[in-house]
């Protein structure tokens, strides 16, 4: 073999020259361009038909934070319900019973093909198919009495959560690796056991960013609660309008409140994220 | 006379066509260190996952200990047994896994003293301290609340091996424990292994480390298509090979 030549002439020395900075012509033409727009679009709402006092007097009235609360209330209560049902559907979904997993499958296929509007008003409605409810010989109650709008508001939005949320839940489990469950068992865990200790906390990663998605969607999907008289923040918006008939300014309301509680929720989720990453390399380091 | 720890039987195990293991029969005794050689898909992993039922046997028995694993015999039939019970069997194997599996959202002392505290149920205080023990036997006492994901390959097995010894088993089972390692981490597992027997505990080692075989084994078993083929001692296994299908795998492996 030959012997390592020098290294060779008609190469320049480019050390000590920095990377120029670019004028970027395009973003700046494209953003002066999309403030023009917004201005334009902010323009045309305050000269029109709407009563911006009337926003701000109506923001902060008593019913309608009244109507945050138990938005709030409901969007978090019907969450965990749906989170406590995602996790039983999931587990069920991949056990190896055949029973358990037909019966998590159907349960799915139910609340997930018909609309959540639909639910809410069967629930609301059960009365008409069951007059009276309870245990023979225990308890039994009228129906109407029992199935308020807070009960079947939570049982429609829980139980339709559920659904989705077990498919969630099934997608962490399953990113878990399954020299987890071997380790696990060989370890003497049993198939619930594994699952608590070591599959869910890791399978918790992965599935916080879809399921701030859905609780994001739950507290809105709570507005749909309205139809069945569950006094939230729509609802509440609603009954004022129905008296004063600013419907735009307190459709505003309403809107801005939910804006804002969305935004809150957001830096919430990085902070559940980060606790439920640890040992992972990105945090390790 | 002593009894073998574990008495294989005639054991065969199917994956759909394939036939893992065929008709294998196998003794081995209190304190031995057995090496169990052979290609990939001869069958000394799945042999091994039977032992600690990962996998369950299609025929045949094991005991463990004077314990049939898996099944009980009834009126002249065999019933499996629960989860609960295989699980109680298990306590009594440890598994060394090729991957190392360490749990990564626990610390290295968090790993090892899982097992003791929610499956044996013992004090916290008085695992901790056998797990801080078992951590300075496999030299990594400082490292007792790294994360998996902080250590090296050579110190996660360390950990998973201290965690398999943390339930204080009879037998240890070590699937490939360096065939995932940077090849300058080898040693250091090894000499962890070398040192367990050393202390007299009965091993079944998976490996393709001909080395280690021939310093530390007590016999070596080469397999191959599922069947064993040979064994004794690592110096006429390894040394003066009788079957032709040995010599070829040890001229291919060296």
């Amino acid at each position: 073999m030959k012997p390592a030549p020098a290294l060779a002439e008609g190469f320049p020395d480019l050390s000590g020259m920095r990377i120029a900075r670019e004028p970027h012509w395009f973003r700046w033409i494209s953003a002066a361009l999309i403030v023009l727009v917004l201005a334009a679009i902010v323009r045309a709402f305050a000269n029109g038909q709407i009563e911006w006092s009337y926003v701000g007097r109506f923001l902060t009235v008593k019913v309608i934070l009244e109507g945050i609360v138990n938005t709030m209330v409901m969007a978090v209560l019907a969450m965990m319900l749906g989170i406590f049902l995602g996790i039983v559907v999931a587990v069920m979904r991949l056990s190896p019973n055949p029973v358990l997993k037909s019966v998590a499958a159907g349960y799915t296929w139910l609340f997930r093909g018909t609309p959540l509007i639909l639910q809410l008003l069967l629930w609301f409605n059960l009365a008409l198919v069951f007059p009276t409810i309870g245990i023979p010989g225990l308890w039994t109650a009228r129906a109407v009495d029992v199935m308020t709008p807070f009960l079947a508001a939570l049982l429609g939005l829980g139980i339709n959560q559920g659904a989705y949320t077990s498919e969630v839940m099934r997608a962490g489990m399953l990113s878990v690796d399954i020299g987890q469950y071997e380790a696990a068992q060989a370890i003497g865990m049993g198939r619930l056991r594994a699952l608590r200790r070591i599959v869910l906390p890791q399978a918790m990663r992965v599935v916080i960013p879809p399921l701030g998605n859905e609780f994001i969607g739950m507290v809105k999907a709570t507005s749909l609660a309205s139809v069945i008289q569950y006094p939230e923040l729509l609802h509440n918006a609603e009954n004022i309008y129905y008296a004063n008939s600013r419907v735009i300014e307190l459709l505003i309301v309403a809107g801005l409140w939910y804006l804002l509680v969305v935004s809150i929720l957001t830096p919430l989720q990085m902070l559940l994220e980060r606790r439920f990453a640890r040992g992972t390399l990105r945090l390790a380091r | 006379m002593t009894k073998p720890l574990v008495a294989i039987r005639s054991v065969s195990k199917n994956f759909g066509e394939f036939q893992a293991l065929k008709n294998v029969s196998l003794d081995v005794w209190p304190g031995e260190v057995m090496c169990l050689i052979g290609a990939s898909g001869s069958g000394k992993t799945t042999l091994l996952r039977c032992i600690n039922q990962l996998a369950m046997i299609d025929s045949g028995g094991i005991w463990l200990d004077g314990e049939l694993l898996g099944v009980r015999e009834q009126g002249g039939r065999l019933h499996r047994l629960s989860e609960q019970q295989i699980g109680r069997q298990r306590l009594k194997t440890g598994m060394v896994f090729q991957r190392f599996n360490l749990f990564p959202h626990r610390t290295a002392l968090e790993n090892i003293t899982e097992g003791p505290t929610q499956v044996q149920g013992r004090k916290a205080d008085e695992v901790r301290a056998e797990a801080i023990e078992l951590l300075r036997r496999v030299g990594l006492a400082a490292k007792a609340d790294s994360y998996p994901a902080q250590l090296s390959g050579g110190q996660q097995q360390r950990v998973a091996i201290a965690r398999a010894l943390a339930m204080k088993p009879m037998l240890m089972l070590f699937d490939e424990p360096t065939s995932a390692l940077d090849p300058e981490l080898v040693g250091e597992v090894l000499a962890v292994m070398k040192e367990l027997a050393k202390s007299g505990m009965t091993m079944m080692v998976v490996t393709h480390e001909l080395g280690f075989a021939r310093e530390v084994a007590d016999r070596v078993v080469y397999m191959d298509q599922g069947a064993i083929v040979e064994q004794g001692r690592a110096s006429d296994v390894l040394g003066a090979p009788r079957e032709e299908r040995t010599k070829a795998f040890l001229s291919a492996v060296i």
